[in-house]
């Protein structure tokens, strides 16, 4: 269970860099870039900007890289990002539904004190 | 960061919000993920006090959840720790907090669910990456 834990918190920290995300929605759209073509729309990141980047990713497994000759490709890893989701999707849902219901209650109670203030 | 945060605008001052979430009468009304009735709300109004929830899902099933109050700022700030104490399958302790701010409107409610242990995934994994990742853009972004 501890091991778990440790692997989403390492998954939730790598999701939450802005150019990580960017460079995981691009690799969802083109699955097996090399990491060349991953850093050249990101300027002014630069390679060792975007290797960095890479680093987290797969040590949260998110990603993974594979050598052929002399380019590497990145590709993604859905598990532990389908793992979290579902976490998040989890609460999220809970306590937006709880939300929806407390404006009801607060919102009619402020109405009924305004009423009686009039 | 592993947390969910929430962000409501609800017409209504925050003493009557602050209220609604701090008294057991109040909790009754709103606590849960679905229309199931909550069973039971304990809240000692004070820092140190426990809270302790239990309600029942429309698919029958009873969830208990309870902790300590950790802030009480009336109307401004609630936060308190966070357990399941029965048919949560998440072992371990996080933090829940609420902040309200005063608007023109009434009260901007931000809720922040922190630090949650990991859980047996129960959801389907029906998302697919673009999905997940919208939704990851409106919760960090």
């Amino acid at each position: 269970m501890r091991g778990r834990e440790e692997h989403l918190n390492r998954t939730f920290a790598a999701l939450t860099d802005p150019t990580r995300r960017a460079i995981l929605a691009r690799l969802e759209r083109e699955p097996g870039l090399s990491v060349g073509e991953l850093a050249r729309p990101l300027s002014p990141l630069k390679l060792p900007g975007i290797m960095k980047h890479l680093d987290v990713l797969e040590g949260a497994g998110l990603i993974a890289r594979k050598k052929s000759g002399r380019t590497v490709a990145v590709s993604l890893k859905a598990d532990p990002m389908e793992d979290a989701m579902a976490w998040l999707a989890r609460y999220e849902r809970f306590w937006s539904r709880s939300l929806d219901r407390l404006a009801v209650l607060a919102e009619a109670k402020e109405a009924r004190l305004r009423e009686s203030e009039r | 960061m592993t947390s969910v945060t929430l962000v409501r605008r609800i017409r209504a001052r925050p003493a009557i919000v602050f209220d609604a979430l701090t008294t057991a009468d109040g909790i009754a009304q709103w606590w849960g993920p679905d229309a199931g009735p909550v069973l039971l709300a304990e809240m000692e109004a004070r820092v140190g006090g426990r809270f302790r929830v239990r309600f029942r899902l429309l698919d029958g099933s009873e969830h208990e959840s309870g902790g300590e109050i950790l802030e009480f700022a009336r109307p401004k700030r609630l936060a308190m720790s966070w357990r399941w104490l029965a048919g949560g399958d998440d072992p371990g302790e996080s933090v829940l907090s609420f902040d309200l701010r005063e608007v023109d409107e009434g009260t901007e409610l931000t809720l922040t669910h922190a630090r949650l242990d990991s859980e047996e995934a129960r959801q389907s994994h029906e998302h697919g990456w673009s999905g997940a990742l919208d939704k990851l853009e409106k919760m960090f972004g």
